[in-house]
């Protein structure tokens, strides 16, 4: 053996790695391992496709058809026989060219459109600081006086009964602030009956005064004139508003101890969630007016808002009551140990915990509702999906037509909802704190 | 804290609440406005345009009794009424009056508390086939598939007629006219049934009108017309006579043309006791004795009304037909202004 013997052939770089190959790379990869793990799994691929392909080429044309200028769906139809021949069929967008303020405004007075307009800025500009922590805090100020100024946005007239209810609130909240010191349940007592008693006693000769001494009103629009999307935000936001913090309370006072309190939310959660949404409009519609002294004019939308929103409550309740249960005994004996009463423990420890388990069901909840109110159309209200159409259709210019109402409706309400749901994703995710 | 602006809220609407029940007549008079419950939207009969304004042949009723009563076709609150609630809508208040192709049946009549004041159109209902179907009598139907509207008067004539001519049929439950009109046209029935009228304007509004044809048989009758509440007969009367001055006034030829120069007096003293000239009819109802010529004023006499809502010259085309006046062979038969 020589040491001096040299190696035939030493690399001496390396060898520059390969592409792996073709089936085990890119797209053919992703392709196998997705598409065609196995024969069944490629079964189901080709099916699907094959689907996809049917629907695609049977919407295709309708929508390639579009016809955005006519004033009839008669001229529509000669339009698309024209450009595509006889017997081809296409979407009328031509309807929407000329209704859609109707479908979003309903008959709100077109020169007053700016109010709706600036009532649903306002409205982002509310919800924002509620939705993003990031935001400064002073925002939720305007939040708080957001409802009332829509209210008198939306409805118009005088502006003294909504600066007298906000008035209510004020004397309620000194109430509680001054008597606090004294005893804290007179304080709350307080704050609920001085502001009733201010309200049922005090706002009418008030008003009356005041609107005289100084008029500070806008065009009133009376509820009848509501329709489309802006009746069915308005009961949604207003719906959502109202039944989160009734559905916590009615979800505290299910679990609670005191057997008065308990057997009343019980009982109202039971029977509101035993009874379809239809009835209870229904109910708000007709019923209420048996009850109520003759010439009562007690607003429908109001009417319907009442009953949408206890109607949601009943639902949130038990998404919260779910929240609270899955929250670990311990946390509650935490609270306990720590010193804090009932309202502190509730505030600080358990509600923030089963608020967040619960996001996924509020959420839901609150979609559902929104797309509930299209069922005020059986009372009568313009909802955007059966009611602004069917009374389109009534005029005989728009008569047959059917699909294009559903497709644009549908689509506003997909964004709406869309956002909602996403909106609750990420909050889950900010909200996550990885410890289970 | 929302929840108190509910509260609120309550407490402002029940403060403005309260004012004691008087006759309908007196409530009217003093809102300044009629409540007048109409349909969501029929084509011709109630539809608002694009600003939100209501025509039609039931409208130009609430309009005649709005000009008769307040003085102004245009103090109107339309109410758009469901099927489900139309008849709630009136008996709760909520309401004046129902100017609702709604048909006069005795249940109606008597078991629901409503009073019909009169007709104003005489319907019918039929069906509708597509010409290929090759049937040219609505007794050849049998064993086929009906769109029939649920929840109405027409799904009771439809098991009625079917019944009495020993045939069979399968129904083929609907919502609403639109989706009637949807189902018949993607062929899940043979034949579609409603109002004539109103498969006279589903048919005109067809791409190919030409393909359907209207059955001749007419199997029931559907008088329509205004209703009011049971039991407030001055009201009744009111708007009874309105509608029959509508009527009357074709009969006389007193049209929306000619009602003010009529107005200062004519030779025929049936129509100067219709327009106040003579007598004080008016006042017998509670109204001032210029009521008619301000109710025929507002959309011109029955006639009128017909031509520019529904009649031949309107795309819905229908025939005066039982709507013309007796003496034109019709059944519009208005008693005397005496």
């Amino acid at each position: 053996m020589s040491t001096s013997q040299t190696a035939a052939f030493v690399r001496k770089d390396m060898l520059p790695p390969q592409d792996p190959p073709t089936s085990q790379a890119g797209l053919v990869k992703w392709l196998r391992e997705n598409l065609f793990a196995s024969w069944f799994n490629a079964i189901l691929t080709l099916s699907s496709v094959f689907v996809i392909y049917l629907l695609v080429t049977h919407f295709y044309p309708w929508f390639r058809h579009s016809v955005w200028n006519a004033n009839s769906l008669a001229e529509c139809r000669t339009i698309i026989a024209a450009n595509w021949g006889e017997g081809a069929s296409g979407a009328c967008w031509a309807m929407l060219r000329e209704r859609w303020h109707q479908f979003i405004f309903g008959f709100y007075p077109p020169e007053l459109y700016w109010r709706p307009i600036a009532v649903f800025l306002g409205l982002l500009l509310a919800v924002a600081p509620v939705l993003f922590t990031q935001l400064p805090r002073q925002m939720l100020l305007f939040s708080l006086a957001y409802p009332l100024l829509a209210i008198w946005l939306l409805w118009g007239g005088s502006a003294w009964p909504v600066i007298m209810i906000a008035a209510g609130f004020g004397i309620g909240f000194l109430a509680l602030r001054f008597l606090d010191e004294v005893s804290s349940i007179l304080a709350i007592v307080a704050a609920i009956v001085a502001p009733i008693l201010f309200w049922l006693f005090a706002v009418g000769p008030l008003d009356d005064v005041l609107s005289k001494a100084i008029p500070l009103a806008i065009e009133p629009v009376a509820s009848d004139r509501f329709g489309g999307f802006l009746l069915a935000i308005t009961i949604g936001a207003g719906g959502i508003a109202l039944s989160l913090p009734l559905g916590i309370i009615l979800a505290l006072g299910r679990q609670s101890n005191m057997f008065l309190i308990k057997s009343c939310s019980v009982m109202f959660i039971e029977f509101i969630r035993g009874v379809p949404l239809i009835t209870l409009l229904f109910v708000a519609s007709l019923l209420l007016n048996y009850f109520l002294p003759p010439g009562t004019n007690f607003d429908i939308i109001l009417r319907v808002m009442i009953l949408v929103t206890m109607f949601a409550a009943a639902y949130i309740a038990e998404v919260i009551r779910g929240g609270l249960a899955a929250l670990p005994r311990g946390q509650y004996e935490a609270a306990d140990a720590l010193g804090l009463d009932y309202w502190k423990a509730q505030r600080l420890i358990i509600l923030p915990q089963a608020l967040k388990i619960s996001i996924p069901g509020i959420v839901s909840t609150f979609i559902g509702m929104f797309k509930d109110t299209t069922l005020v159309t059986f009372v009568g209200l313009f909802d955007p999906l059966k009611g602004i159409p069917d009374f389109i259709r009534a005029d005989f210019n728009w008569k047959g037509i059917y699909w294009e109402p559903f497709v644009f409706v549908g689509a506003i309400f997909f964004i709406l909802n869309f956002s909602m749901s996403r909106y609750a994703m990420y909050l889950e995710r900010k909200l996550k704190r990885d410890h289970r | 804290m929302k929840k108190s602006v509910l509260l609120g809220t309550l407490a402002v609407a029940a403060v403005s609440a309260g004012v004691a029940a008087a006759g309908t007549l007196d409530d009217v008079k003093a809102r300044g406005e009629l409540n007048c419950g109409v349909n969501t939207g029929l084509v011709g009969f109630a539809a608002p345009d694009a600003n939100g304004n209501w025509s039609g042949f039931d409208v130009a009723v609430c309009k005649a009794v709005a000009a008769a009563v307040l003085g102004d076709p245009s103090k109107v609150k339309y109410v758009p009424t469901t099927g489900q609630t139309r008849f709630t809508a009136l008996a709760s208040g909520e309401v004046d009056m129902l100017s609702r192709n709604s048909t006069w049946t005795f249940s109606r009549d008597t078991d629901l508390k409503l009073d019909f004041v009169g007709v104003n159109y005489y319907d019918g209902q039929g069906f509708m086939v597509r010409k290929d179907l090759g049937v040219t009598s609505a007794k050849e139907l049998d064993g086929a598939s009906v769109c029939i509207q649920t929840g109405t008067t027409t799904e009771l004539n439809l098991a009625d007629f079917f019944k009495a001519n020993n045939m069979t049929y399968q129904p083929i439950t609907i919502d609403s006219n639109a989706e009637g009109e949807q189902q018949y046209l993607a062929g899940a029935c043979d034949a579609y049934t409603t109002d004539i009228s109103g498969l006279a304007a589903t048919r005109a509004s067809y791409a190919d009108p030409e393909n359907h044809i209207i059955l001749p048989e007419v199997i029931s009758k559907e008088p329509l017309g205004p209703a009011v509440r049971h039991g407030d007969s001055q009201w009744g009367d009111v708007v009874r006579w309105t509608l029959n001055a509508l009527i009357a006034a074709e009969e006389y030829g007193v049209t929306s043309a000619n009602v003010d120069e009529l107005a200062k007096g004519t030779e025929n003293p049936e129509i100067n006791r219709l327009l106040g000239v003579e007598g004080e009819l008016g006042k017998m109802t509670g109204l001032d004795n210029d009521w008619a010529v301000r109710a025929i004023k507002a959309s011109g006499n029955y006639g009128e009304i017909f031509a520019a809502t529904i009649g031949e010259a309107t795309p819905i085309a229908l025939a005066r037909g039982l709507n013309a006046q007796w003496t034109q062979g019709g059944l519009l038969y208005a008693p005397p202004f005496r």
